[in-house]
């Protein structure tokens, strides 16, 4: 494996509130034009934030949350998600819901677990068609791939939960997405939507592997939120796969080997 | 031997976060430029040789690889200067070909004689483990949301700062 033939450019930028970084893997990422196809993608990922933002006040979702816009009236991107999130509820047997009760006793839309998923595959995908290189987007420690021309593995190190500067596994993924939930960074920030009250603390991290962002990261964050038994929703969804990190060590999906593994861990 | 690898690579991590730590804490009193160390570290790094710490004699599970050296498209990146327990530390990486071939470090705490004494073993072995991370092949990370606090010392941080 001699990665010296392949050159690979990086950049990294604050978006939607966290750190996007866009890899270009080959020679056609070194083209005249990658620098701005890749400005243009994290252009799109701010009208994106400008859109869906639950921190804007007058951002669609916000307004559309306090009634003061139709989705039929919105922007057709807003459409796009609001019509994945009820996939996805549906897909996780609502353990991942975009429509969830306020402490004021209404039904709030907040689609912002879904959005970031969304936004960064879209991303990438436009990159790589773009350009023909591989393309990895990674934000807040999701990931999409997108292959080129001459499409490599890429080897994506998963973060230890218990030490996030540590890596646990590593497993080799030629396109799609890559998607941790859990506490590790942010403290407990996900929320239960069958009680509204932070999920419970049996797992430390489920990291899911699939053909699109989109989708892994939906899973991996109801399979949090579902606990000991999470792993066996990602198990049944044909095409994905997921790891689960507890106290004790991780557990795979049968179609998962990653490629390093530690066991000793209690050090 | 895959375990150990891994374990230096969690060491590693750690370590590499130095480099893109970004603060300005740096107290000019307590820092000084050294850049004969880190032209003594780097090429060492191949040596199966624990110098310091536990971690650092799993290197033996794959020596990481100084050779190559290929003189087209060889750069230095500089990182910002972190505050670490030993006090300020700034890290220079030499990213060839897209790999990390050198780690040293330019600035590092230097205030009494037990620094000096860490320092002696501390820097050339976070130099062998930034090398030892690239020979790992680690090309992303995936973890739970990373805030911009996390992220500086991530180790999707230092390899974004690598590629830059």
């Amino acid at each position: 494996m001699t990665a010296e033939a392949v050159p690979r450019r990086a950049w990294v930028e604050q978006v939607m509130g966290m750190p996007v970084s866009i890899h270009l893997r080959g020679q056609l990422g070194g083209s005249a034009d990658a620098e701005g196809r890749v400005e243009a993608a994290y252009d799109e990922l701010r009208a994106v934030d400008v859109l869906f933002s639950p921190y804007r006040e007058d951002s669609q979702v916000c307004r559309i949350d306090r009634g003061e816009l139709a989705v039929r009236d919105a922007h057709p991107l807003v459409a796009e998600v609001v019509e994945l999130a009820r996939t996805a509820r549906a897909l996780t047997g609502g353990s991942f819901d975009a429509w969830r009760p306020g402490g004021d006793g209404l039904t709030h839309f907040d689609p912002t677990g879904l959005v970031k998923g969304w936004a960064v595959q879209r991303a990438a995908e436009h990159l790589a068609a773009g350009l023909g290189c591989d393309v990895s987007v990674t934000a807040g420690g999701d990931i999409a791939l997108r292959p080129g021309r001459d499409p490599a593995l890429w080897q994506i190190g998963i973060e230890d939960p218990r030490e996030p500067a540590r890596v646990l596994a590593v497993v080799p993924v030629l396109f799609g997405g890559v998607a941790t939930s859990g506490t590790a960074h942010r403290g407990r920030h996900l929320v239960d939507p069958a009680t509204g009250g932070p999920s419970g603390d049996e797992l430390l991290s489920v990291t899911v592997v699939g053909p699109s962002l989109i989708w892994a990261d939906v899973l991996a964050t109801a399979a949090f939120v579902r606990g000991a038994v999470g792993l066996d929703l990602v198990e049944s969804v044909v095409g994905y796969e997921g790891l689960v990190v507890d106290r004790d060590g991780y557990r795979t999906t049968s179609g998962l080997t990653p490629q390093t593994r530690t066991t000793d861990m209690s050090a | 031997m895959r375990r150990i690898v891994v374990a230096l690579v969690g060491t590693v991590a750690g370590l590499v976060g130095l480099f893109s730590y970004h603060t300005s804490l740096a107290g000019a009193g307590s820092v000084t430029t050294a850049p004969a160390l880190g032209a003594s570290t780097a090429p060492t790094a191949t040596g199966g040789s624990s110098a310091g710490g536990s971690s650092a004699g799993g290197s033996s599970a794959g020596g990481p690889s100084t050779g190559g050296s290929s003189t087209g498209g060889s750069r230095t990146v500089t990182g910002a200067v972190a505050q670490t327990r030993w006090g300020p530390v700034q890290v220079r990486l030499k990213v060839s070909g897209g790999k990390i071939t050198a780690a040293d470090a330019v600035q590092y705490p230097n205030g009494n004689g037990r620094d000096q004494q860490i320092n002696s073993y501390a820097l050339p072995v976070l130099a062998r483990e930034v090398l030892a991370a690239q020979n790992a092949n680690i090309d992303l990370v995936s973890g739970a949301t990373v805030t911009s606090d996390g992220y500086v010392t991530s180790l999707q941080s230092a390899i974004d700062k690598a590629h830059l």
